[in-house]
């Protein structure tokens, strides 16, 4: 059996891993949730301390980006807690999630940039709906983060004539040009060539050291992970089957866990 | 064998209740939307063209090349009983309560409503929907909100339009091709067409815009299934919005026959 720190090793009493440095950003309990009559995530527990990038492991279809939905509010529980800074984001409605969705950004799988908008309007879209007015602070900011990405001059393109690194990366400027203080990112390596990859990796590493930022990764590219996790956690047949640092997962010896680093099916 | 029976008659009942029930909750949040938030002036002008100013030449072929054969045909039958004058006050009742509202609400259910069920149903399995919804934005009152309200001012306007076009058509068809008295055609039409006869034409139009626009907004934002899905939106919500508007036209045309009666007291 692999050495499960996190869920297996956590203070009964408090639900909080052992080693926790500081309040969490995200936390979640006895998370359940069924799709379609299939039950995908049957009771998570989690936390993700301020400022440190969790990665989330697991194999295609077990329920990963089903749960990073979960931590927005994209999709409610059908059991469990969710909190999100302290505030219970459990059934809360579209309008009382408002003030959570200001302080966590998304980046979905596909970029999600929406197609009638060429990459300015898309990046202006989250500023002008906060309020801004002054179209040379949304400029400004515009390129501040656009260069941050290393996309400068790209304003005028349309989604459809970027590649799927640049959409990724157009995507993730839209989801931090507000400067949430957490960003969830679907799968930001997949399909992307190794190069690209590795540049996504670096700029998720960078908005942590540049500005602090919380990350949650959902992934199943191991480069990736060891690359920009602090901790990492294994969701397996709807739960969290392993927690820990990198180092402690490579020096895991669990067959199922050994089977997914080394991508062997059984 | 009755619990099959059961099960088999049940299951699409209780679908169009369930369906029923999500368009009348979703019309009650567009409304409860209209009151709560800001307009989107900019959607709103949007939809305004591309509902209203893009349908322009289907509205005016419709309109026309249906009033012209109503009128020629009408004349064939009323020719022959020597009430040949009478083709224009038949056919502009008819365009005015009937046909002017029902063709008019086929074709934008056709023309929009498809485009409207497309295009949200290619942003719902893009993800664009949920972005939207990340990024602090109620889907609903971003893109329902705006296409509800231009279609509510929309199809009145387009429908009068329709009536229009139909009763010059006719009376030109009738005055060129038919050889009719254009005074007594005119003179006819006048006496037997009331305004309360547009109003009820127009009426029935606002309510089979309300109808289209929240089956087919319905119809988007419950798309799955990627493209496959979004095909099959886009034809369940011409199918469905396009029966209701038969269907609807039946009862509105009961109702408003009371309000508005048919003819001279």
């Amino acid at each position: 059996m692999a050495k499960r720190r996190g869920v297996a090793d956590r203070d009964p009493e408090r639900g909080q891993p052992k080693e926790e440095k500081s309040a969490p950003m995200i936390s979640v309990r006895g998370l359940r949730k069924s799709i379609a009559g299939q039950e995908i995530l049957r009771g998570i527990d989690l936390e993700v301390s301020v400022g440190e990038t969790l990665v989330i492991i697991g194999r295609s279809g077990g329920g990963k980006s089903v749960l990073l939905k979960h931590l927005i509010g994209l999709l409610q529980p059908d059991a469990g807690e969710i909190r999100v800074t302290g505030q219970n984001i459990t059934g809360m409605k579209e309008r009382a999630l408002r003030s959570v969705r200001e302080k966590v950004g998304i980046l979905f799988q596909s970029g999600a940039l929406f197609d009638s908008l060429n990459v300015e309007d898309n990046l202006a879209f989250p500023l002008l709906e906060a309020g801004e007015r002054d179209v040379n602070a949304i400029r400004r900011r515009i390129n501040e983060v656009l260069d941050v990405v290393e996309l400068e001059g790209e304003n005028e393109k349309m989604p459809e004539s970027l590649s799927g690194g640049m959409r990724k990366r157009v995507g993730l400027a839209r989801a931090i040009i507000r400067q949430p203080s957490c960003v969830l990112y679907d799968e930001p390596t997949s399909g992307l060539d190794p190069v690209v990859s590795d540049s996504i990796d670096r700029l998720i590493r960078r908005l942590q050291e540049r500005f602090g930022m919380t990350s949650v990764v959902v992934t199943h590219d191991m480069k990736s992970a060891f690359h920009v996790a602090d901790h990492i956690a294994y969701l397996h047949d709807g739960r969290i089957y392993f927690y820990g640092t990198p180092e402690e997962l490579q020096r895991c010896d669990d067959k199922i866990i050994q089977d997914f680093l080394q991508g062997r099916s059984t | 064998m009755f619990g099959r029976l059961f099960i088999a008659l049940g299951t699409p009942v209780v679908g169009f209740v369930r369906f029923l029930g999500e368009i009348l909750l979703l019309a009650a949040d567009t409304f409860r939307c209209l009151f709560t938030h800001r307009l989107r002036w900019r959607l709103f002008l949007r939809q305004m063209v591309d509902i209203g100013l893009h349908s322009q030449m289907l509205v005016i072929v419709t309109g026309g090349f249906t009033g012209a054969v109503f009128a020629a045909q009408t004349f064939f039958q009323f020719n022959k009983l020597g009430m040949g004058s009478a083709v224009g006050a038949v056919v502009s009742v008819a365009i005015c309560r009937e046909l002017g509202p029902v063709l008019t609400a086929l074709m934008v259910s056709g023309r929009v409503g498809a485009a409207m069920t497309a295009e949200i149903g290619t942003m719902k399995v893009t993800e664009q929907v949920d972005a939207l919804r990340a990024l602090a934005v109620y889907p609903v009152d971003y893109l329902v909100v705006p296409r509800a309200l231009a279609m509510m001012v929309s199809m009145p306007l387009l429908t009068a339009e329709c009536i229009g076009f139909g009763i010059i058509a006719s009376y030109l068809t009738a005055l060129t091709l038919l050889d009719v008295n254009g005074t007594y055609y005119l003179a006819n039409m006048v006496r037997w067409t009331l305004l309360r006869d547009l109003i009820m034409g127009t009426s029935k139009a606002f309510c089979f815009g309300i109808l289209i626009v929240f089956i087919c907004c319905h119809k988007g934002l419950t798309t799955r299934e990627g493209a496959v899905g979004v095909g099959r939106a886009t034809t369940e919500a011409v199918v469905v919005s396009s029966l209701a508007v038969l269907i609807s036209n039946f009862f509105l045309t009961m109702a408003l026959n009371i309000v508005y009666p048919a003819g001279y007291q």
